[in-house]
């Protein structure tokens, strides 16, 4: 008679996670686990330790969608397995790509016949997007400028200086120097007038912004069009705008039709859009369209033979999920035109509550506009003595997470919190928000504020002591005051996404 | 009293959706509908069209995972909607990223000490990272040159031809000039010694292969440390090596602890693996491992905030989804060494049951070697007839999708059929398998023998009179051997 009496394995079946061992283990950091462990405590302690992350519905700082139907996250489970780049293998995914790339272009009324292609891609987000549209711009103009025998090694664009990091990086990365028009109090997106002024013969283009990520505004590209075209005339550069429409692209179509931006205007050559924001998908979607072929080099393209046919592909990543294009596909059908008007117009709507609700507490100067991204910026009318950084961290005891950041140059002395209104952001919790940030308000008048050091050192020069007199709260408020706006200066990229 | 009749909508809700007119109604593919339709519409008629797309799990084609565990699939589905880049508020999220990169640097013998933190970063696949690298390499390559005041506007990288296609796209997107080591019959990866004499000045680095798409090998990355370690010390030149460990960086570690390809050897610089490959995730993740702080310029890395300390960054994309990465991390504590270790050992035994099944057919030859990434690899030992590329026509007929394609130069004149082995194709598959591509080969037999009577026939008459059905094939065969030469895509 053989007994085998594997009596660790059995407890491990029967016991409950939390009876298990496992829970009290420390779970290796720096080292792959020798062992294995079962899937219950490997899901129940990453379940459990992910909780400590912030809710991804109150984070207030992103664009990027947080909701879907249960029938599109069906959908997107029941592909989660298809690797996107198999064109081949799933000819259907891929011909969804292709039907949303076309959607999207006739959205932006691309020049294109009634049964032509639309020439654009899917990406993994708006940054592939406009380092593709870059690189496009960058080929075409030395190509441009070996034809006239002319050097083609300091290549430029221009921007504002309220451009999103993904154009820094594009930058840097692809060795094209960023000329970025400053901003000044009171005008936070690019003049066009100013940025007109700086292209020289070396811009490969000016890129716009729909939808800048510090207020929300619309960039007026008609009239950055109108400026260049004249330019362009006198100087015989052909200079193109590329709009990046990251946040816009979504909202302009559906709630001001009229308004002229798209490829309506002849100098635009492509548009990126962000399927994961305003498009209402998860995270992990972009979408670059260019106007017609003459725009995207034929040198940049990689051919596939895919079903006997040719599938250009013109992508920085290539193995990737199929999910979010499928999802995107869905909320073209599902929603159509006016199931997206629908939901920006509520969007629109709910700002509007939120903004007239800070507005009336009198506390607070509205930065953002009303035609634009829905969100609503803000600032204190008063920082002397609490300043939005502050404001911005009592609200995380509620739940909410609202960033707060300075504008770039030249208006660094101007802080702000913005609030993003997406499609899941009810009227119910935008009462509640304006709520709490009243309840917050009303705390910070009962802390003491913060003292600037100087201002001692003024009232009594020469005292070495100059903290003798403080409370250690006080002084560790000043510290972090002070470090922190100095912290965020240097922070290029503010969080602001 | 106001009456508000709204007939369609109470109709719309009652009927099955197979019963609603949405299912008879055309999808618009190049504009946008006007109106909306109802969800479960929407579901039906996008998953419907779906089912003409191939299984993922039959897909022999591709390295990426397509199965993982239901608690995982669980944690993916609630995790889809955080953005990975928001690290400030999702900061567990990225402290799981920041333990993913540990391990695996470890993993790869990073000289590392025991609480040093590795320089690394999750992508959304090996493109991504071996871009993130090559332009690491660059960078270094252009400062070192200028502070020499030497020309730094046209670098150069060794590889060998069987690269896969991210390597050309970082040629081309970041212009710098491809140099390949051309293969030949018989060897089907980079030849150390041409890669080294190939190196010159203006070399940002070595590319050798973990793992190559084509046939499954290690290149000897070894040999290649020695041979560039030599070449150094002659020119100076200080020439660096990358490995693009895409498939074998998840299976040389625990099949083959002893083979020497990681930071063990001190050219190596940086490294590249795909998570969704033998790291058994899903499409979308990556990760790129550099040796030291030195081996990234830091001019090129972007410094966010994050929770009041500095989070370094240093990818191509920014938003993206969470899923993988906390996936990732599933897999890591779940499996640990010893799981990795027994799924890639049940891979190596099913490849190792196919191929001698597809030996024994007497009509293959299998060109993939036993030690490499579990594939086969195999071509036609008599390509008169009919070639790999009717066999695996074939066989889609039985649901099976199995790639055949031509070897790049200048070996183009061989053709072969691949079939991956990944966790989840069993034994039974694979005996299963076998018996399809016995019963396929007997039916092209049979096809052919057809067609040669007819030939026989009709011998006396010119070529002008050959069969329809010869003429389409050889047109076909024709067409598809020259868009398979353009088509660079094994992956």
């Amino acid at each position: 008679m053989v007994i085998s009496k594997a009596s660790s394995e059995s407890d491990v079946s029967i016991h409950s996670t939390f009876a298990s061992r496992y829970v009290r283990t420390s779970l290796p950091r720096f080292k792959m686990p020798e062992a294995s462990i079962p899937k219950d405590a490997a899901y129940q302690i990453i379940n459990d330790e992910l909780m400590l992350d912030g809710n991804p519905r109150l984070n207030l700082a992103s664009f990027v969608t947080t909701w879907m139907e249960p029938e599109c996250d069906k959908l997107i489970m029941a592909s989660i397995n298809k690797n996107y780049v198999d064109m081949d293998e799933y000819p259907v995914t891929t011909e969804l790509q292709n039907r949303c790339v076309n959607m999207i272009a006739h959205l932006f009324n691309a020049p294109l016949g009634d049964s032509e292609a639309a020439v654009g891609v899917g990406t993994v987000g708006s940054s592939e997007a406009i380092m593709l549209a870059g690189l496009a711009f960058k080929r075409k103009w030395q190509n441009k400028m070996k034809a006239l025998g002319k050097p083609y090694d300091k290549p430029n664009i221009v921007t504002g200086a309220n451009v999103q990091v993904c154009w820094e990086k594009f930058a840097r990365y692809f060795e094209v120097e960023l000329k970025e028009v400053k901003l000044k109090d009171g005008y936070y997106v690019m003049d066009p007038v100013k940025a007109v002024e700086m292209v020289d013969e070396n811009t490969i283009c000016v890129a716009a912004i729909l939808g800048s990520t510090l207020n929300g505004e619309f960039e007026d590209v008609k009239l950055l069009n109108d400026l260049l075209m004249a330019k362009n005339k006198e100087t015989g550069w052909d200079t193109p705008i590329h709009v990046d429409a990251a946040s816009g692209g979504f909202i302009a179509p559906f709630l001001y039709p009229e308004l002229e931006w798209d490829f309506r205007l002849p100098l635009v050559k492509s548009i990126n859009v962000s399927g994961h924001k305003y498009g209402l998908v998860y995270a992990g979607i972009g979408w670059v369209i260019w106007r017609n072929k003459e725009d995207l080099p034929e040198e940049l393209i990689f051919h596939i033979n895919y079903l006997g046919a040719d599938q250009p592909t013109f992508t920085l990543n290539f193995s990737k999920g199929s999910s979010q294009v499928i999802a995107q596909y869905y909320q073209l059908i599902r929603l159509g035109y006016e199931g997206y008007k629908n939901v920006m117009e509520n969007c629109r709507e709910n700002a509007m509550v939120l903004k007239e609700g800070l507005e009336k507490s009198g506390r607070f100067n509205i930065i953002s506009k009303d035609v634009g991204v829905p969100l609503v910026a803000f600032s204190l009318k008063d920082s002397s003595r609490h300043d939005e950084f502050e404001v911005s961290d009592m609200l995380r005891r509620f739940g909410w997470i609202v960033p707060a950041y300075t504008m770039p140059p030249d208006a660094q002395h101007v802080t702000v919190l913005r609030v993003v209104i997406r499609e899941d952001f009810s009227r119910t919790l935008a009462e509640r928000l304006v709520i709490d940030i009243l309840k917050v308000l009303r705390e910070l008048d009962t802390f003491p504020g913060k003292i600037p050091v100087a201002t001692v050192e003024e009232k009594h020069p020469g005292k070495t002591k100059l903290f003798a007199n403080k409370s250690a709260e006080e002084i560790g408020r000043a510290i972090t005051t002070h470090w922190r706006k100095f912290v965020m200066e240097k922070k290029k990229m503010n969080g602001v996404c | 009293m106001a009456i508000t009749t709204r007939v369609t909508d109470s109709e719309e809700h009652v009927h099955s959706t197979f019963g609603t007119r949405y299912v008879r109604d055309p999808l618009p593919r190049y504009k946008m509908p006007e109106k909306s339709i109802p969800k479960d519409a929407a579901y039906q008629i996008i998953n419907d069209e779906l089912m003409l797309d191939g299984n993922p799990r039959l897909n022999l084609a591709s390295f990426v995972t397509t199965w993982m565990e239901p608690e995982c699939d669980k944690l993916i589905m609630a995790s889809i909607n955080k953005n990975y880049v928001d690290m400030d508020e999702y900061p567990v999220t990225t402290e799981l990223q920041n333990r993913c990169v540990n391990m695996i640097a470890h993993l790869f013998n990073a000289p590392v000490g025991e609480s040093e933190t590795v320089i690394g970063v999750g992508t959304v696949g090996s493109s991504e990272a071996i871009m993130l690298a090559g332009l690491a390499f660059k960078r270094k390559w252009q400062q070192r040159r200028r502070a020499q005041g030497l020309p730094c506007d046209k670098p150069n990288m060794i590889t060998g031809a069987n690269v896969q296609v991210c390597w050309e796209k970082f040629a081309r997107y970041f212009e710098v000039e491809l140099k390949e080591v051309k293969l030949r019959e018989g060897y089907y990866v980079m030849d150390p010694e041409k890669a080294v004499e190939m190196v010159d000045e203006n070399t940002i680095c070595v590319a050798a292969i973990l793992g190559s798409t084509l046939t499954g090998e290690f290149e000897d990355v070894k040999a290649l440390n020695d041979l560039l370690t030599k070449k150094n010390a002659e020119t100076g030149w200080d020439t660096p090596i990358h490995v693009d460990a895409a498939s074998g960086g998840f299976i040389a570690p625990f099949l083959y602890p002893d083979l020497e390809w990681d930071f063990r050897l001190p050219l190596v610089k940086s490294i590249n693996v795909s998570g969704h490959k033998y790291g058994l995730v899903y499409a979308g993740v990556g990760w790129a491992i550099w040796r030291t702080k030195d081996d990234l310029p830091d001019d090129l890395v972007f410094h966010i905030n994050y929770l009041g300390a500095d989070q370094p960054t240093f990818t191509l994309n920014f938003s993206k989804g969470s899923s993988q990465i906390i996936a990732q991390y599933y897999q890591f504590i779940r499996l640990g060494f010893e799981g990795y270790r027994n799924i890639i050992q049940n891979c190596m035994e099913n490849a190792r049951v196919l191929k001698e099944g597809i030996e024994r057919t007497g009509q293959f030859e299998v060109l993939s070697k036993d030690v490499g990434v579990p594939l086969v690899a195999f071509m036609l030992k008599d390509t008169t007839k009919h070639t790999v590329f009717h066999i695996a026509e074939s066989l889609r007929r039985f649901g099976w999708i199995v790639p055949a394609y031509t070897m790049p130069a200048d070996a183009q004149h061989i053709a072969v059929l691949r079939v991956v082995i990944r966790e989840d194709f069993n034994r039974s598959l694979a005996m299963r398998l076998v018996t399809d591509i016995e019963k396929v080969l007997g039916e092209l037999e049979v096809r052919a023998n057809r067609v040669a009577t007819k030939t026989h026939v009709d011998s006396d008459e010119k070529l002008a009179k050959k069969t329809v059905e010869q003429i389409q094939e050889e047109v076909t065969r024709h067409w598809k051997k020259f868009v398979q030469g353009r088509k660079t895509i094994v992956c």
